[in-house]
């Protein structure tokens, strides 16, 4: 198996706002390796999230290519592109996107029930995933009746319930105070350590890229990476 | 955790709001339940009506009664196959409030012109051996807590004995159902000879005249016959068919049916709209967490499945707890009417009916939010860049 995850070639994207056409990126071309740990930076509207939602098939791309895992994922049906997303990709938001009439396990196996596991197995992995997070004794509780840290952390477990590919977190701590974001930023960089989960975030905040393989600042749609750490 | 336990969460997502829809959805059903059930009461004759089946009444009025020696004269018109007649009782049990639909009728003529009405070989044996003995439909037999064997006077609130009574004893021998039909059976037939010998007044009269063609292409040519030989009589004659006939009668009350589609139409049309404009905005509140499903992978057909289950469930529960409602309500109704509309019930007819209309109500309702769910692209409703 290749170490490649991700393969973008010459990609652009561009918005129509009334007559005027914005290109937001064009002919961005990048890899990203398997077990990789990006975080991607950049100034506002500089195309950070727009690149989040094409590498996780929920955006399409004004040209160029996106292939995950030897697929092309840009040319795919909006059904079939459900049907990866399930299986290979997890998302995290800024704002955790809990369903509030569910509980912490119930939100974690969201998920699952797109798979044909048993209720038995399903339940198992629930379990394992909260236990990662270490949240596993909040199974119970409502998103309401769990602080920032821990929803974030709920929405970790099930971005990580279904063993996707890929881990694409949107700001993922960009509601939560510096302690309970750096709680949240050592867990995934021990997802990625550990577990080898590759992990692509978008992030305005240096600190967190810091926890990062890799820092790439997108600016003029434009990749310029910054450095890198063990 | 599966589907319907995220379309059942979703449901109750704000309490508040969902018990308000299902009380809408409630009263409407229980509006429904109610009328339909008063008028397939009311229209239940209607409904057993045969279209070879032919009526005569008096010419004046149908509450005018017939010589007796016209069903003899009716026999042998050309094209009736078999006739039969029936005379209004008014009868009561026991108390006037207890009213009791009753027929003096002629037993074996009446049951070969209504081949529907079921009764055993033994018990229809037992009605032509006794002439006190009477046959009982199984809805008003059940009302009364009749059985075969129990004797009691049964009254009547127009006529009189000789000797002064106005109750005739009677013994229930039969008990009537109706072959195939989920009509109510709530009357009683009383031997008419029994009945008329007794009669202070209005002896040897009858109320109406039942007949069978066996073909209804015959029934034109048999009413102008029967018409015309009664014609310039004392007692001249208006034969129609059996429907007809029904309709005039519940006609009497004002025309149940258009006052209970008006009542109907309006209380479904009013909530139809409550309901599916909340549905979309509760589905426009949420679009965010559709939009997170979206990225989970649910695909738009899931998801439309999702929205439109919601809405039908709503529909359901609602519906079910109205039309639940109203079998309570018409136990009480008839409870307090004493017997003034036996057999008032919501029918299997009823329910069908009813579930029909909660899936399409459901269905209407959740489609236009439905579809814009399935319709929203991930990237708007997470509103980002």
């Amino acid at each position: 198996m290749t170490d490649v995850l991700y393969e973008l070639t010459d990609l652009s994207k561009k918005y129509t706002r009334g007559k005027e056409s914005v290109a937001i990126f064009e002919d961005l071309t990048m890899t990203i390796n398997r077990g990789d740990f990006i975080a991607i930076m950049g100034p506002s509207g500089s195309g950070k999230t727009t690149l989040l939602n094409l590498l996780g098939g929920i955006d399409k791309p004004s040209g160029g290519q996106v292939v995950c895992n030897g697929l092309r994922i840009d040319n795919l049906s909006q059904a079939r592109l459900a049907k990866w997303r399930s299986s290979h990709v997890g998302f995290i938001f800024q704002f955790y996107n809990l369903m509030p009439t569910l509980t912490a396990a119930q939100n974690v196996e969201l998920p699952l029930l797109l798979t044909k596991l048993s209720g038995k197995e399903r339940k198992r992995r629930v379990q394992t995933a909260l236990e990662v997070v270490k949240l596993a004794e909040r199974a119970k509780h409502r998103p309401r009746q769990l602080s920032g840290g821990q929803q974030q952390r709920v929405a970790i477990a099930r971005a990580l319930v279904a063993d996707p590919d890929v881990l694409l977190c949107d700001e993922p701590t960009g509601d939560l105070d510096r302690a309970t974001a750096d709680e949240i930023l050592e867990t995934l960089q021990l997802l990625n350590s550990e577990l080898g989960k590759t992990i692509v975030m978008v992030t305005h905040d240096p600190a967190a890229a810091k926890y990062a393989r890799r820092e790439l600042h997108l600016d003029k749609g434009r990749f310029v990476e910054s450095g890198a750490m063990a | 955790m599966n589907d319907l336990t995220l379309i059942r969460k979703s449901l109750f997502r704000k309490k508040t709001r969902a018990i308000l829809l299902i009380l809408s959805i409630m009263t409407a059903f229980l509006i429904f339940g109610a009328l339909a059930s008063i008028d397939r009461v009311l229209n239940s004759s209607e409904e057993l009506s045969r279209a070879d089946r032919l009526v005569t009444v008096n010419k004046i009025n149908f509450t005018q009664t017939l010589p007796y020696a016209y069903w003899g004269r009716v026999q042998g018109v050309d094209g009736v196959q078999a006739v039969t007649h029936a005379s209004w009782f008014g009868g009561y049990f026991q108390d006037v409030r207890n009213f009791v639909q009753a027929f003096a009728v002629d037993m074996d003529s009446y049951l070969e012109v209504y081949p529907e009405l079921e009764i055993t070989a033994d018990q229809r044996a037992a009605l032509a051996e006794r002439r006190d003995c009477v046959a009982v439909g199984a809805d008003l037999a059940e009302q009364y807590d009749w059985n075969v064997g129990d004797r009691f006077p049964l009254s009547s609130n127009i006529w009189r004995q000789d000797n002064g009574s106005s109750a005739w004893d009677v013994e229930v021998c039969a008990i009537m159902t109706i072959t195939g039909q989920d009509l109510p059976t709530n009357y009683l037939l009383l031997q008419y000879d029994y009945y008329n010998e007794a009669l202070a007044f209005n002896r040897d009269q009858i109320g109406w005249m039942i007949m069978l063609t066996g073909d209804p292409g015959l029934n034109d040519g048999v009413s102008q016959r029967i018409d015309e030989m009664f014609a310039n009589s004392p007692a001249e004659t208006e034969t129609t068919t059996e429907a007809a006939f029904s309709q005039a009668f519940v006609e009497q009350l004002g025309n149940i049916g258009l006052i209970l589609s008006l009542v109907v139409s309006a209380a479904f049309a009013t909530i139809l709209m409550i309901v599916g404009t909340t549905m979309v905005m509760a589905i426009n509140e949420r679009t965010k967490e559709v939009g997170v499903m979206k990225t989970l992978g649910f695909s738009s057909s899931r998801i439309f499945t999702h929205v439109l289950s919601e809405s039908v469930l709503l529909s359901l529960v609602g519906g079910l707890l109205g039309l639940g409602l109203a079998v309570l309500l018409l136990g009480g109704i008839a409870q307090v009417a004493g017997g003034q509309l036996p057999g008032l019930g919501v029918g299997r007819e009823t329910w069908i009916q009813a579930l029909g209309l909660m899936l399409a109500f459901g269905l209407v309702t959740g489609f236009v939010p439905a579809l814009n769910a399935m319709r929203l692209k991930i990237v708007d409703a997470l509103g980002k860049e």
